[in-house]
């Protein structure tokens, strides 16, 4: 219980300091909105495009709504030492972690929700299987944050936390079929798709919002599942080997 | 007595640099004991190395019934630890701060929140108790990580420099605050390079030098030998050391040294007679301002033991004044 009580703590306090603020929000939802409105407008189509384009948005609004602000706010605790302070505390490091990653998987979840909502004003939804996209959004939240925290715990300053995560996120958007296919890549960039979390990710949500997806399901809840527990233990390992050596 | 902090043989290297090397002490229940040392002395490693921050190579830690070598964070929930540089949140108020603290250690919303409002009280915030610590000086930051440290009462406490970096009337109140917690029976474990603080708190003092013990002893004893010395200082109009060569020369049995400046200091094992000396001094063109006798004091008996100039450790507190 008393393990609980600090979990909640540390997931509250992050979400008020970090997660609600306006600078966040910006990264996290303006920013997909602008890039798939970019898309949008290049395609020429009508509203029909909504739906397949809709899969995209919604994970990239939580890759970056995610990533954003993790990345740099472990970094930064890390700085001014207040990092320190969880560190010491009596909890176990992996359900520390696990706390210090909680404020951003849900803030993910949430930006995931506003294109959604989005959605369901332009273009019918009735045919998107629900029960298969929420669990989606949810792994999706948890591997992207987990990325975002393999990103943090690998660098030591604020500017390299910014610089890497955009070396990983930007490439992604790019590789893992979100607005392009990935059998429209060339052969040689395919491979690099399949090395991606948010590959995955996509390809559930295209299955279940427009019925056009390459890979088993199960298959792409496993992989998914698979990057998260990678992700999260690599993040521990570093953090032992480089914080507390 | 028994043991809080049993350490033993304890070493840490850093890229080739031995930070700490062969270190051993106990800390009874209820003692207040000293690490005393100028930077790079491997103060804050051995705290980092009792904390859990650190893993040692090799040497054992034991607090309190933990091994803490095999499971480092055992002790974690009978520990409180306030490091040199406050570590609270910036943009969380000092009450806010305090109850987030207290929930780190599993403490319920009423129990947290009557405990930070009593803490604030005890330590003179209750004023700030809704500001945001940014906006909070020095002073009132250190206190209030002072404050977070003993949040969930732990019967041991670990103090990274307490006072580095704060002004002298704010210094003096956490030194009282310390020793309020000492007499209320916490065990404390504290590094400092203020050779006073050590002094004035401390009931055993480590002398930690080049990441070694030198020396570990009562206060008492450390003092002891120096009972019968007698110490003068001399201050003069200019510069003190062109005198040291011929008052050694001319008064054999005195130690001299130029203590600042223009300042000399003088030590005997006999009684210094001041008259000659300065008729001495005077005669030779030199204008003395003042005489005084001195007690011989733990910077003496540091100096003359670690071999480290006190001027050295002055350095360091005038660098960190300067910070404050």
């Amino acid at each position: 219980m008393r393990h609980w009580i600090a979990f909640w703590s540390i997931v509250l306090k992050d979400m008020r300091t970090y997660y609600l603020k306006p600078p966040n929000v910006s990264w996290g939802l303006i920013f997909p909105l602008a890039w798939t409105g970019m898309f949008f407008v290049r395609s020429g189509a009508g509203v029909e495009a909504v739906l397949p384009l809709l899969p995209g948005l919604v994970a990239v609004s939580i890759l970056f709504g995610t990533t954003s602000m993790l990345a740099v706010t472990v970094t930064f605790e890390r700085r001014m030492r207040s990092f320190e302070r969880l560190l010491l505390a009596p909890i176990p490091l992996e359900l520390l972690m696990l706390a210090k990653t909680g404020g951003a998987i849900l803030f993910g979840i949430a930006n995931a929700l506003v294109p959604i909502a989005l959605g369901a004003f332009l273009a019918d939804l009735s045919g998107v299987a629900w029960s298969t996209v929420l669990p989606a959004v949810g792994l999706i939240a948890v591997a992207s944050t987990f990325l975002g925290l393999f990103v943090a715990v690998s660098v030591s300053e604020v500017f390299e936390a910014q610089t890497f995560s955009n070396f990983l996120r930007f490439p992604m958007i790019f590789l893992c079929g979100l607005f392009i296919p990935i059998e429209a890549l060339p052969a040689a960039l395919q491979p690099l798709s399949y090395a991606l979390p948010l590959t995955y990710g996509v390809d559930i949500l295209h299955g279940a919002m427009h019925g056009a997806h390459a890979l088993p399901l199960g298959l792409d809840f496993a992989a998914l599942g698979a990057f998260c527990a990678v992700l999260f233990l690599a993040s521990v390992r570093n953090i032992h080997k480089r914080w507390i050596s | 007595m028994s043991a809080a902090i049993q350490v033993a043989h304890l070493a840490k290297r850093f890229d080739g640099v031995t930070a700490v090397d062969d270190v051993s002490f106990d800390v009874a229940q209820g003692e207040l004991l000293g690490l005393l040392g100028p930077n790079g002395a491997g103060k804050t490693t051995t705290l980092n190395l009792l904390t859990g921050l650190a893993r040692p190579d090799s040497g054992s830690i034991r607090i309190e019934a933990h091994d803490c070598t095999r499971r480092p964070r055992a002790a974690q929930h009978l520990v409180g630890i306030v490091p040199d540089e406050s570590n609270l949140y910036e943009e969380l108020s000092g009450f806010d701060n305090l109850c987030f603290c207290a929930a780190l250690y599993g403490m319920r919303k009423r129990e947290r929140r009557e405990r930070a409002t009593e803490l604030l009280q005890a330590f003179g915030l209750t004023d700030a108790a809704h500001r945001k610590f940014e906006t909070y000086s020095k002073g009132m930051k250190r206190k209030l990580t002072l404050a977070a440290g003993i949040v969930h009462r732990p019967p041991i406490l670990f103090l990274d420099e307490p006072t580095t970096g704060i002004d002298v009337a704010a210094a003096r109140g956490i030194r009282q605050l310390v020793a309020e917690l000492h007499r209320g029976g916490t065990t404390i474990l504290l590094t400092t390079h203020y050779i006073e603080e050590a002094e004035r708190l401390c009931e055993r003092i480590v002398f930690l030098v080049r990441g070694r013990v030198v020396r570990i002893d009562t206060v008492h004893n450390l003092l002891l030998p120096e009972r019968g010395r007698q110490v003068l200082i001399v201050s003069l109009a200019d510069s003190a050391a062109p005198w040291c060569a011929q008052l050694a020369a001319a008064f054999p049995g005195l130690k001299v040294e130029a203590a600042a400046d223009a300042e000399l200091r003088l030590e005997s094992a006999a009684p210094i007679r001041v008259g000659p000396l300065v008729r001495f001094l005077e005669e030779r063109g030199a204008e003395v301002l003042e005489a005084r006798r001195a007690h011989p004091s733990l910077e003496d008996v540091f100096v003359r033991i670690t071999g480290v100039e006190a001027g050295e450790m002055r350095k360091e507190r005038e660098r960190a004044a300067a910070g404050a």
